[in-house]
């Protein structure tokens, strides 16, 4: 049902809620924001949590994403958002969620 | 820019790690003038313990004294607190509390294009501080419900009246809530869908 694959052009276009996961295992051969990174996303992270956690600013951050995401260190998924004609069954499956908390 | 040693860096606590199925995102903006409860309600909803953002922006102003076209350069850095609730092992909702100023919004990227909607916050002591963030939402064309925060000392007024007051179109769902309790805040939110629900159309 969810779906948020990406192409190149729209890769670049990082959001605060674009999920990240790390493709590898920090070593001391990167640099400490990268390492740090890697570390941070061995689970899917967004990027505003990134931000929050390593203390830097979002714009930041999503440079710091942009190379890992150029040499494939990390992957990135999109997040899913408000389209023209709005996905009911996406809606629903929010209600569901919050009719759990 | 100083960055901590990597070592010293906590991420989220064990509890707060996300599954590996969590890939898919969704976000809602809370919006709304200064101290109306947008934090108290990221933080009443949120699964994790409130997390901040921060952004800077550098201004350029030219010199008031007589060292004509000397530019100074004042960096302000602007805050935003969020919160997360896993709604289930793939989709995760995001609330942004967003900086009362609405012209601090654009220093994020996307924080308004990609929200699935918004929930404008009021105080009814202070209506007037909502204006300017009811109409950026609709210049924008971000859909939105209006939440009335109840303070001990508002003054409480029929709903209908407020709607006038603000100009608020019929349809824009307008709900009572208290931003501190998490059942309310979640009230708040549901009728934020139901809402977005009514908009959508059914899939073919
Ligand atoms: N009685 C009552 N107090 C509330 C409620 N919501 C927030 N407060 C209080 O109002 C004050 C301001 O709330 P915040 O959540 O910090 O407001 P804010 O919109 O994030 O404020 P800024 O970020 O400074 O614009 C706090 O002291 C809260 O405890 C509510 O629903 N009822
Ligand atoms: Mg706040």
């Amino acid at each position: 049902m969810i779906t948020g694959d990406l192409d190149d052009s729209e890769r670049s276009a990082l959001d605060l809620v674009t999920m990240v996961v790390a493709q590898a295992e920090p070593s001391p051969t990167f640099q400490p924001e990268q390492a740090a990174i890697l570390r941070l996303c061995q689970a899917p992270l967004s990027v505003a949590e990134i931000s929050a956690y390593l203390s830097l600013p979002f714009s930041v951050v999503t440079s710091l994403l942009s190379d890992l995401l150029a040499t494939e260190l990390i992957e990135s998924r999109a997040p899913i958002v408000r389209a023209t004609l709005p996905d009911r069954s996406l809606l629903e499956a929010v209600m569901h969620g919050l009719q759990k908390l | 820019m100083d960055f901590r040693s990597s070592d010293t860096i906590t991420g989220p606590r064990s509890e707060d790690v996300l599954p590996t199925t969590a890939t898919a995102a969704v976000k809602v903006v809370i919006v709304g003038g200064f101290g109306v409860g947008k934090t108290t309600m990221v933080g009443s909803v949120s699964e994790i313990r409130p997390l901040t953002t921060e952004e800077t922006m550098t201004q350029a102003g030219v010199g008031v004294d007589d060292n004509a076209g000397v530019e100074t350069k004042t960096a302000t850095t602007v805050a935003m607190d969020f919160g997360r609730i896993s709604l289930s092992e793939e989709l995760i909702l995001y609330l942004f509390g967003t900086p009362g100023q609405e012209r601090f919004w654009f220093l994020w990227n996307g924080l308004f294009e990609g929200a699935l909607g918004a929930v404008v916050l009021i105080d009814t002591r202070r209506l007037e501080v909502s204006f300017d963030v009811i109409g950026r939402l609709e210049e924008r064309g971000v859909p939105f419900v209006v939440a009335v925060n109840t303070f001990p000392d508002a003054p409480h007024h029929p709903v209908e009246a407020l709607r006038r007051a603000l100009d608020l179109p019929d349809e824009v769902p307008m709900i009572d809530c208290d931003a501190r309790l998490r059942a309310s805040s979640r009230d708040v939110l549901m009728t934020l869908m139901r809402y977005l629900h009514s908009l959508a159309v059914p899939l073919a």
